[in-house]
């Protein structure tokens, strides 16, 4: 047994280290772009424009009560089929590209609600403060809000990030050659099962735990105290 | 400088200003008293719109603040505010506290701001402080910071909301010695506080509220020796 496993796992291992790479490029792309939409879209949350605010809950409603799976389909398979309906056009989408989009897509509503509950955390002291010296409300939020609330959401980042490269393992359902499927692929010829899933184990363990660490430094770098 | 008609408040049902008409005149400092939850800090709060007036007007320099037109960020630069709890920004030096809004909302170079941040720096004491922290300041120091940092707009008026009110016993005097200097230097000035000592020195004009109204107003001597209005005069029994 011991042999066989060795043999096994040793001989994925190349590859599963290959689909790893693909799976860090697919998380850190979509957390970027998801922090991008999620800042914008946690501050919408917080908006006295009520259409605005509306828009921005509506999403985060529909991403975070759908399961990733079904947005990743709908826009792997989805899309093209609305587009080729509508223009009669084929429109093949990429896997990788259609990974980014769905990947950003639902980070993008999780990130918002960290972004909203950071900006709600700071004392309204600060906004008032920052108000009353003449500062407008985006430059009170730029200068402000936001460098506060980013030191305090970086653990619930660390943890959305760590979560999102788990997840992404669910885009080997479109084929794309991540770290699960990676270990698909080398099982559906050798049907080695246990070696190859206990290795894809490993590598994700690994790569979670440099990220989680990664956030503790970060955090212990940017402490600063609330207020005084 | 500070006209004020009929001004209201309410946060829902409750009325908490109930017809404000005050005056504050060019270089004059006016002291508000009064019983807790007697409106003083909102009507304060008003004066620069951190709290949406009910009704009323204000007029500011000229301006009338609750006119549409009022671009409420050109008057807030003309009102420099203090805040009971400092409410500096943690994440900056106390340099760059005083910097910050000069560099972005009036367009200064660092240079500049930092020429201005230095002397205002020096004005309240604390040359030697620059790049501490707020957390690494005293309360006192934090104030002294924080008026430094609402005098680098080069405001004429400045509002001072209970600002000894969250320091200990001890840091209380300095602050009072900062504001004791600025009203001696011409700067007008409206002031929320419970020092009566502060009042009775610097004072020109005391306004008493009490629910939402102002009950009396008068120079210190008058209001503070002889109060006309009963309860001006429990409410100064008690704490004189």
């Amino acid at each position: 047994m011991l042999e066989y496993y060795a043999k096994h796992l040793s001989a994925v291992f190349p590859s599963l280290l290959k689909g790893a790479v693909l799976t860090v490029q697919v998380t850190a792309l979509s957390e970027m772009f998801g922090i991008i939409i999620g800042m914008f879209t946690g501050m919408g949350k917080l908006s006295k424009n009520k259409i605005i605010r509306v828009i921005c809950s509506a999403y985060v409603d529909l991403i975070r009560g759908t399961p990733l799976l079904v947005q990743v389909f709908l826009i792997y398979f989805g899309l093209p089929n609305l587009i080729l309906q509508i223009t009669g056009n084929r429109f093949p989408i990429d896997p990788f590209v259609a990974a980014i989009w769905a990947c950003s897509i639902n980070s993008g509503a999780y990130v918002a609600e960290i972004f909203r509950s950071g900006i709600q955390s700071i004392e309204k002291g600060q906004m008032e403060a920052a108000r009353s010296l003449g500062m407008n409300k985006a430059q009170a939020m730029r200068y402000v809000i936001l460098p506060q609330a980013i030191r305090r959401i970086i653990p619930p980042l660390g943890n959305e990030f760590i979560a999102l490269m788990k997840d992404t393992s669910i885009l080997s359902a479109i084929g794309l050659e991540e770290l699960v499927r990676k270990g698909q692929l080398y099982t559906s010829s050798t049907f080695a099962s246990f070696p190859v899933y206990t290795g894809v184990m490993f590598v994700y363990l690994v790569m979670t735990m440099v990220v989680s660490r990664f956030v503790t430094y970060m955090e212990r770098r940017l402490k600063v105290v609330d207020r005084g | 400088m500070i006209e004020v008609k009929n001004l209201h408040k309410n946060f829902g049902d409750l009325k908490v200003l109930k017809g404000i008409s005050t005056y504050v005149k060019e270089q004059e400092v006016v002291v508000v008293i009064g019983p807790s939850g007697s409106g003083k800090s909102t009507f304060l709060r008003c004066l620069n719109l951190l709290e949406e007036p009910t009704s009323g007007e204000i007029i500011i320099d000229g301006v009338n603040l609750l006119d549409r037109d009022t671009d409420i960020n050109k008057v807030r630069q003309k009102l420099g505010m203090v805040f009971q709890r400092f409410n500096l920004f943690p994440h900056m030096t106390a340099l760059e506290n005083i910097c910050l809004a000069p560099m972005k909302v009036k367009g200064l170079s660092k240079e500049e701001a930092q020429e201005i941040a230095r002397s205002l720096l020096k004005k309240v004491g604390l040359s030697d402080k620059e790049d501490y922290l707020p957390d690494q300041l005293s309360g006192g120091q934090q104030q002294r910071v924080a008026i430094a940092r609402a005098l680098a707009m080069q405001p004429k008026i400045m509002l001072f909301d209970e600002p000894t009110s969250a320091l200990d016993p001890e840091m209380v005097g300095e602050v009072l010695a900062v504001m004791k200097d600025l009203a001696k230097e011409g700067m007008t000035m409206v002031v929320v506080t419970h020092e009566m000592g502060f009042a009775k020195e610097v004072g020109d004009r005391v306004i008493f509220m009490d629910e939402g109204v102002i009950l009396e107003e008068g120079t210190p001597q008058e209001l503070f020796n002889n109060p006309k209005h009963p309860r001006a005069q429990s409410f100064l029994s008690k704490i004189l």
